[in-house]
């Protein structure tokens, strides 16, 4: 690691100030993926601006027609929300599906939109609920979020203070574990609300996230597993690597969308 | 039976410490005035190293040193060895390339450490080591074992990379037995390599005293007795009696730490260089690059049968990868650990062993838990299992037909075994496992769209190694006896100074329970002394699953001579004839009165010395001994795994496991069962998720935790877990070892039930969910192709 300055703003103006004034600066929001890095000498911001002790950034609000959550809340306080478990238990379970236990009691939703990892759980959720992304700035619908790979429509100075998920009345996430690192070699988020029909992929795409146009079609007609039989994603695009070939990963995409529909009609979406 | 004796499964005495975090650990260790050290490793696989530019390096704030294989050189410090010799068939001795701490004049792997910076601070030496210029002409890298070959050169003493092309068994009887076949079974194996990842990483620390010109080393290391020879004899920093090393609690070996390292070589050169005390700790990531690796076998292997489904012929020939160095005791493991078990639990008439050992570009191979056992055992047991599906028999029929029944038994391989009963082993198993039910859950897995398979695995190892002129017959540079010093205290209590050394395995419990059980005092008065060769005269260390087998049959002869002597003393403050001294549960009792001493009253007047004839009996009472075993000692049982296979994923689920093995006696069977299910995790993490992945130009793809695939306790059923038992006849206990068994065991059952369950043989190790997949589609393709 290298030296740097850390700084424990306690607004978010104050954080945002800091962030403007250092161009090298980085939020530390739970830090799992920065910190390892960090470690490792592969990135080395002057400054550490850490979230932790600002006030109003936590917290799962559920309100009739949607979730908001603050950015700052950790992983295992959205994942036992009982609040969100009862409107939408699809939603909960992908925190609960994120690293171990350490990770989801450090780690939190704003950190991990944020990053944007390609293999990350919350962009499929995020994604595949057309969450919105809310800013010190303004609004982000998720549509118009995700950038690519490690990349967001984030501003320099920029910073997520809520998220908040539209109730959908069926939703689901399946998710096949990288059996090292126990992120998504693919995960598929699903859901329903209304006539909007959202499929959405990550761990697979060589540009992160993204969702399934064909695959939320034949959904549109009847959201059942068996509209989605016969349809294949191709493999052009996707990650492939030493634990997944590009085509094993569209394979995936197939079974855990399926998966995933089926899941979202059994008892609201729960994952098991 | 003393309450904490023999066979009493007693909690372990160790664990409070370390589940308390009191445990002490070579990092734990602090010295005044300590440095630290940083090494720079090399990025490239194979290159030339022209330069070193450290002078912006040594320039940097807090720099105390920064040193090259140019300055190794220039103090003569010695090459790091290779301590077993094997010859190639035509008589040459093996290939030992010049194997320096750091590289001088080229690098041979990723991670080959070039310099060394020691600073004030870890993060001085990290920056200053950024600083360093190293001259590179990059040639080109072969890391597959089955292309070393026909590669670029690596070592000039190394003509086609081949370490040696070693043989074991008969030829032309075999290729005779062969061609009069039945039916011959084929087969081509992979051996995956796997990196070692024990949780404590490797550390060093290494202070010179000035005074008495004297180097002390704390290391993380399962022989330091071994690690001091080594380093004395053959790299020359000190002489024996100036270095001590000290390997304090020690947080897993597997083998890993069995060996001796560039990194404690450093240390200790550097430490008085710099005349202050120097410390090296591993990271997580170093680890993947610093520690010895395991397996890494290419094998082609034949098996003969009979019109009965005897086998009369087994051949095999494999290419093993020993990385870009010979660590300590690489040329062993395919070898005399490898070959000499190829006879597995059967009778087999004819065997004949070809292994080519190479140099890659990878970082070296050494001893892993098993250590050619567990490559063996796969060879053996996945033939026999290929046999019996394509001969249409049942694979536990083929295996009874073959098994050895009558000991002792010569293989054609070296190899007496002397004890057991494999029949009584796999028949428990089967029960265990509930074999005939297995119809029935396949049929209810099909149900849920899934394909469950069966495999056995009917293993042998060679423990206890061994005789030390048999080992030195086949090319140990050192004999494998162990020592043992027992020494009772004016009280009663009692020390026991051990040459073994414990990572994980409860000696302070097990040891002490043989103690118990000898004198009849509780283990709470007993402590176990190890790793520290200013304490333990020598000793030969803990690997190989000989520490029971071994190190105990050396206390049981020191506790042999404690009591010899104390019916001496006995005899002489009862006033009572020796030979009517009776020693029972603590109690020396003149025989036919009611006459008696405690332990404890016996071992005061040994030390007190007022009412015996001190001119005739010395005072005190602390006895040493040594003990050699006469022969390996030969663990074998039978593991049977059940898995289940997700149709559409791959993913495969082990859903039941059973394990009945035969030890020998059990000391604590509570420890033993511990050991089996640890080997049991290895075992299967090698067979289906750890996979070590170098790319073509030798970079490690698989570096760090985020691609190597360790086992959780999410990947495995509860283990039913059973012994049987046949005594070892060649040491005072009857005591086998346990330590390596289930990892031995494990990679053949797994891949037994997997390729049952799919219906094919052609699945490598390990078998992840993509393998798995993959084999699914080709059968599928094939299958639509057939109609």
């Amino acid at each position: 690691m290298y030296a740097f300055k850390f700084e424990r703003p306690t607004t978010v103006r104050q954080a945002v100030n800091l962030l403007a004034k250092n161009e090298e600066g980085k939020l530390l929001a739970g830090g799992h993926s920065l910190i390892p890095v960090m470690k490792l000498r592969l990135a080395s911001p002057s400054v550490l601006i850490d979230l932790s002790k600002v006030e109003g950034l936590s917290g799962v609000e559920v309100t009739p027609r949607s979730v908001v959550i603050g950015a700052m809340t950790k992983h295992k306080d959205v994942a036992n929300s009982k609040e969100l478990q009862a409107v939408m238990p699809g939603l909960a379970a992908v925190p609960g599906s994120i690293g171990d236990p350490h990770v989801r009691q450090v780690g939190t939703i704003g950190g991990s939109l944020a990053n944007n990892d390609p293999n990350a759980d919350y962009p499929a959720a995020t994604l595949g609920l057309g969450a919105t992304i809310i800013t010190s700035k303004r609004k982000i619908p998720a549509d118009a979020y995700f950038k690519g790979m490690f990349e967001t429509a984030l501003e320099p100075d920029e910073i997520i203070t809520k998220v908040s998920f539209p109730i959908a009345k069926k939703a689901a996430y399946q998710k096949f574990k990288h059996p090292a690192s126990g992120f998504a070699l693919v995960g598929v988020f699903v859901s329903k609300r209304g006539s909007e029909i959202r499929v959405a992929v990550t761990g697979a795409g060589a540009n992160g996230v993204f969702r399934v146009p064909s695959f939320e079609e034949a959904l549109k007609k009847r959201f059942s597993p068996k509209s989605l039989e016969g349809l294949t994603h191709t493999a052009a695009g996707l990650n492939s690597d030493i634990h997944a070939s590009a085509e094993y990963r569209a394979h995936l995409i197939g079974v855990m969308a399926r998966r995933a529909v089926a899941a979202a009609n059994e008892k609201g979406g729960a994952e098991d | 039976m003393s309450a904490t004796g023999i066979g009493a499964a007693v909690r372990r005495k160790e664990d409070q410490r370390f589940i308390t975090g009191k445990g002490h650990y070579t990092d734990d260790v602090s010295r005044p005035g300590q440095t630290f050290a940083y090494f720079v490793r090399s990025p490239h696989a194979h290159a030339k190293l022209h330069s070193i530019d450290v002078k912006a390096a040594a320039a940097m704030p807090g720099i105390l040193a920064v040193l090259t294989g140019q300055d190794l050189a220039g103090d003569k410090i010695g090459n790091l060895i290779c301590g077993w010799m094997i010859h190639s068939k035509d008589g040459s001795p093996m290939k030992m390339a010049p194997h320096p701490a750091l590289a001088a004049t080229k690098v041979c792997y990723v991670g080959d450490p070039v310099a060394v910076v020691i600073a004030e601070t870890l993060a001085q030496a990290k920056d200053a080591a950024e600083k360093i210029a190293v001259d590179y002409e990059v040639l080109s890298a072969v890391t597959d074992p089955a292309k070393a070959k026909s590669a670029a050169q690596i070592h000039d003493v190394a003509p086609k990379n081949t370490i040696y092309e070693w043989h074991l068994g008969d030829s032309k009887a075999t290729d005779a037995a062969l061609a009069a076949a039945k039916h011959i079974t084929r087969i081509d194996l992979t051996n995956n390599r796997l990196v070692p990842n024990a949780m404590e990483p490797r550390a060093a620390l290494a202070e010179y005293d000035s005074g008495t010109d004297s180097l002390t080393l704390w290391n993380t290391s399962q022989n330091p007795h071994v690690a001091r020879l080594v380093i004395s004899a053959f790299v020359g920093m000190a002489p024996e009696h100036k270095l001590r090393v000290i390997a304090p609690d020690v947080g897993g070996g597997f083998g890993s730490k069995i060996f001796i390292y560039p990194e404690e070589v450093v240390c200790l050169w550097a430490a008085r260089r710099v005349g202050r005390p120097v410390k090296w700790t591993s990271d997580r990531s170093e680890a993947f690059l610093a520690d010895a690796h395991g397996r890494d076998h290419v094998t082609h292997a034949e098996m003969a049968f009979d019109g009965d489904g005897k086998i009369t012929a087994l051949k095999v020939k494999t290419i093993a990868n020993l990385g870009g160095y010979m660590s300590t005791f690489s040329s062993s493991v395919p070898t005399y650990l490898y070959a000499t078990l190829l006879s597995g639990q059967y009778a087999i008439p004819n065997i004949y062993c070809e292994v080519d050992a190479v140099y890659t570009n990878t970082v070296p191979v050494d001893a892993y838990r098993g250590a050619g056992r567990p490559e063996a055992t796969f060879v053996v047991e996945r033939l026999v299992e290929v046999g019996a599906r394509e001969l249409g028999l049942d694979p536990a029929e083929l295996r009874k037909r073959n098994f050895i029944k009558s000991f002792p038994h010569q293989t054609p391989v070296i190899m007496a075994y002397d004890a057991g009963d494999y029949l009584a082993s796999l028949k428990k198993a089967m029960e265990l496992a509930d074999v005939k039910g297995f119809g029935r859950r396949k049929r209810d897995a099909a149900r849920h769209g899934k394909l469950r398979g069966l495999g056995y695995s009917t293993y042998i190892e060679a423990c206890g190694i061994a005789p030390s002129q048999a080992v030195g017959s086949l090319g140990a540079g050192v004999g494998l006896w162990e020592s043992a010093e027992v020494r009772v205290n004016p009280t009663g209590s009692v020390e026991v100074l051990t040459g073994c050394h414990q990572h994980g395995q409860g000696h302070e419990t097990t040891f002490a329970q043989l103690v118990s059980e000898r004198l009849g005092i509780s283990i709470d008065q007993v402590s176990i002394v190890h790793g520290d060769t200013d304490k333990v005269q020598f000793g030969m260390g803990t690997y190989g699953s000989r520490s029971g087998a071994v190190g105990m049959s050396a206390i049981v002869k020191a506790l042999d001579k404690v009591e010899a002597k104390a019916k001496k003393i006995a005899a002489h403050v009862m006033e009572a004839a020796e030979g009517d001294i009776e020693f029972r549960d603590g109690k020396f009792t003149v025989a036919g009165t009611d006459k008696s001493m405690a332990f404890g009253e016996v071992a005061l007047a040994a030390y007190v010395g007022h009412k015996f004839p001190t001119q005739e009996i010395e005072p005190g009472l602390k006895e040493g001994a040594f003990y050699d075993p006469t022969n390996f000692t030969f663990p074998a049982g039978c593991h049977i795994c059940e898995i289940e296979i997700d149709q559409e994923t791959g993913e495969t689920e082990v859903v039941s496991w059973t394990a009945v093995d035969d030890f020998g006696t059990l000391i604590n069977p509570m420890i033993v069962e511990g050991q089996v299910h640890g080997g049991i995790a290895q075992g299967v993490g090698q067979a289906m998720i750890e996979q070590t992945v170098y790319d073509k130009d030798g970079q490690l793809l698989s570096g760090s935790y985020m691609d190597y695939a360790m086992p959780r306790a999410h990947n495995f059923p509860a283990f039913k877990v059973d012994t049987t038992e046949t005594k070892c006849p060649s040491n005072p206990l009857g005591i086998k070892g346990c330590g390596e068994a289930g990892a031995i065991a494990a990679p053949a059952a797994v891949m037994n039930a997997i390729t049952d369950a799919l219906g094919t043989e052609k699945i490598e190790m390990p078998a992840t969910s993509m393998a798995v997949w993959r084999a699914l589609q080709t059968m599928n393709r094939n299958q639509v192709a057939a109609e």
